[in-house]
């Protein structure tokens, strides 16, 4: 599904330079749920912008799905963005004047679907998040939770190979974090590929697979056991 | 390339952005229906300064003669100058490559009856050379030409205003009127651009008035164009030695001011067309200023605008917006809301020239009107300014990365 080789990456800090990956080798089969963790400055959230080609390394290989991502131009980028992965974020990255439908129905727009199709797979989308009663709300309108819910339905919409998640619970409460998981978990266990990058440890144990990082080297790689989220909910 | 989703996703944006699209309108709307009131006002004073000498034609000399005020050649002051016939013919002698039309004029005032109407008015007795000093159409019938003058025929060429008075809805042309008892026939019906004034009079031969009114070969006044082939100085020069000369025939003294006048229009245009000149300068300026100031406003909220997009061009970005797209929704968007709010502009400055016509009257604004090929090019301007402005930090937009541009402030 995903394998990455000898990943470097440094960021121009004046005159210096800052290396912030040195070397990683991940490769991550379909149907895992692999949750990337380490302080602030290990490197991961770099390290997943460059998997989810929002940044581009220096050096190293990086093969998504067989197909090498090197060299990429602007235009191509976006269609591979479009058409592997999905994204959640943090701070949930919803364009604020779009109706929850809308933003859901955005990444279909970029496929180049017909708009009854899109609004079709949007509700679907939401409706699996439990949302459909909310699809003409605005983002500012719903509360964190359901704002995430939107978020991941918008990253569903497209059917993507791997779902990317930038701490999707770091700006949630403990009750709607688990809810998120609990969510995610069920993805998961339909099959889809999903990356986190959290620092919780409780959040991590929720995956089926924890890689540490620390000063941009992986420090350890285990499969864990799989804490359910629903006993919490 | 029309392409229904993309003017969806630019009316969305729009709409839910109001103040934003009001404000970057607002800039254009303002520097396009300033242009159009400031254009509209300068126009307005070229137009009466235009309106000012349409009457006659602009390389009129005329020349008239009073009393002296100077004692010259021998001869007491307080003599009277009378110009005749032989005079006119001297100047067209004398001047005969540099006179392009030349008549005499006398003054009558006359009561004018036809049958029951009747009227006071004021008859121009001419030469038929009159008729293209004063820019005289003639509607119906003919003007005073050579045969009438040779044999002092009673005819007369009358005003559109002057048919209508005393002929009411009837044809004038070939019926007689009676100017102080005297029967005339009705040869022409003329109108003229100068004015009412102008349409309420009545032209006769020269010779007729001559005889009939004093049986002399006095005349009133000499009337005649250069040749408009002279340049201003030349006609000013000419208009100097013509002045010289008759002051010569005449043995008045050459400080005399009062007993031969000659009033030439070349200096009065060279005037006219100077202040046009300038006012057209000032039209430029003012045109380059406001739409310079339109420019730089468009610049502003471009940049403005494509700085408070970062975060939402780096979520499409996310989402597989190609740089393309990302381009061509801003710059839809600015040119969109630019022609709209040019034309709504637009309306706005020709509408409060309109309501302001009257009042700009009293200042000497006549008729203050923007052609729209100018407007038009001006709000087109504005157009591809905000597009070349927009398009840069657009372009700009659309090669941040996404991670940059989705960084948490």
């Amino acid at each position: 599904m995903l394998k990455i080789s000898k990943l470097h990456k440094s960021y121009p800090i004046g005159d210096s330079s800052l290396h912030v990956l040195k070397g990683i080798d991940l490769s991550v089969e379909a149907g895992e749920m692999v949750a990337i963790m380490g302080s602030s400055g290990s490197g991961k959230s770099t390290l997943l912008n460059i998997i989810g080609m929002l940044d581009e390394a220096d050096e190293g290989e990086y093969i998504l799905d067989n197909v090498p991502i090197k060299n990429l131009t602007e235009k191509k980028a976006a269609i591979y963005r479009n058409k592997f992965l999905g994204f959640i974020f943090q701070s949930f990255n919803l364009i604020n004047y779009k109706s929850a439908l809308d933003n859901v129905a955005l990444p279909l727009y970029y496929q180049g679907l017909k708009r009854k199709e899109r609004i079709e797979k949007a509700l679907f989308h939401l409706e699996k998040v439990g949302l459909r009663d909310w699809a003409t709300h605005l983002p500012n309108e719903l509360s964190g939770g359901q704002k995430q819910r939107v978020a991941i339905a918008r990253a569903l919409a497209a059917n993507p190979k791997l779902l990317l998640a930038d701490e999707p619970t770091g700006a949630l409460d403990t009750t709607t974090s688990y809810e998120i998981m609990d969510f995610i978990q069920s993805l998961n266990d339909e099959g889809k590929t999903i990356l986190m990058v959290t620092h919780e440890e409780d959040i991590a144990n929720m995956c089926k697979r924890i890689v540490r990082l620390k000063d941009g080297v992986i420090m350890e790689d285990v499969f864990v056991n799989q804490v359910r989220a629903s006993q919490y909910v | 390339m029309f392409d229904r989703d993309l003017w969806r996703e630019i009316f969305q944006s729009i709409n839910m952005n109001k103040t934003r699209s009001l404000l970057s309108g607002f800039t254009v709307a303002f520097a396009i229906s300033l242009f159009a009131i400031l254009f509209g006002i300068v126009n307005g004073l070229v137009n009466t300064f235009d309106t000012a000498f349409v009457d006659d034609a602009s390389n009129s000399i005329f020349i008239n003669s009073g009393t002296t005020s100077k004692a010259s050649n021998g001869l007491q002051a307080g003599r009277r100058i009378q110009f005749r016939n032989e005079d006119q013919d001297w100047v067209k002698e004398e001047f005969d490559d540099k006179v392009q039309y030349i008549t005499s004029r006398k003054y009558l005032n006359v009561t004018a009856s036809f049958r029951n109407e009747k009227n006071n008015y004021t008859v121009r007795a001419v030469n038929p050379d009159h008729q293209y000093l004063e820019n005289t159409n003639v509607n119906y019938g003919r003007y005073v030409n050579e045969s009438d003058i040779k044999n002092k025929t009673k005819v007369v060429v009358i005003g559109r205003l002057v048919e209508e008075d005393l002929f009411l809805k009837t044809t004038a042309v070939g019926k007689y009127i009676n100017l102080n008892g005297i029967q005339y026939k009705v040869v022409g019906v003329f109108s003229d651009d100068g004015g009412d004034n102008e349409e309420r009079l009545i032209y006769m031969p020269i010779s007729t008035a001559q005889q009939i009114y004093g049986n002399n070969d006095y005349v009133d006044q000499i009337n005649l164009t250069y040749n408009p082939e002279l340049d201003f100085d030349a006609a000013i020069g000419f208009g100097n030695m013509l002045e010289k000369k008759l002051k010569n025939r005449f043995m008045v003294s050459q400080n005399d001011q009062r007993a031969i006048r000659v009033r030439n229009l070349a200096s009065e245009t060279q005037i006219v067309n100077q202040m046009t000149g300038g006012l057209g300068v000032m039209v430029l300026v003012i045109g380059f200023g406001t739409l310079i100031a339109g420019i730089v406003g468009i610049s502003n909220m471009m940049i403005f605008i494509v700085k408070e997009r970062t975060k939402e061009i780096g979520i499409r970005k996310a989402l597989g917006a190609s740089p393309k797209s990302i381009v061509s929704i801003i710059l839809l968007e600015s040119i969109l809301i630019t022609i709209i709010a040019g034309f709504l502009g637009l309306l706005l400055g020709m509408g409060i020239l309109e309501l302001a016509k009257p009042t700009l009257e009293d200042f000497f604004i006549t008729n203050p009107s923007v052609s729209w090929t100018i407007v038009n090019s001006a709000l087109f301007t504005l157009i591809l300014a905000g597009a070349i402005a927009g398009y840069l930090p657009a372009k700009k937009a659309s090669r941040i990365k996404p991670i940059v541009a989705l960084r948490d402030d």
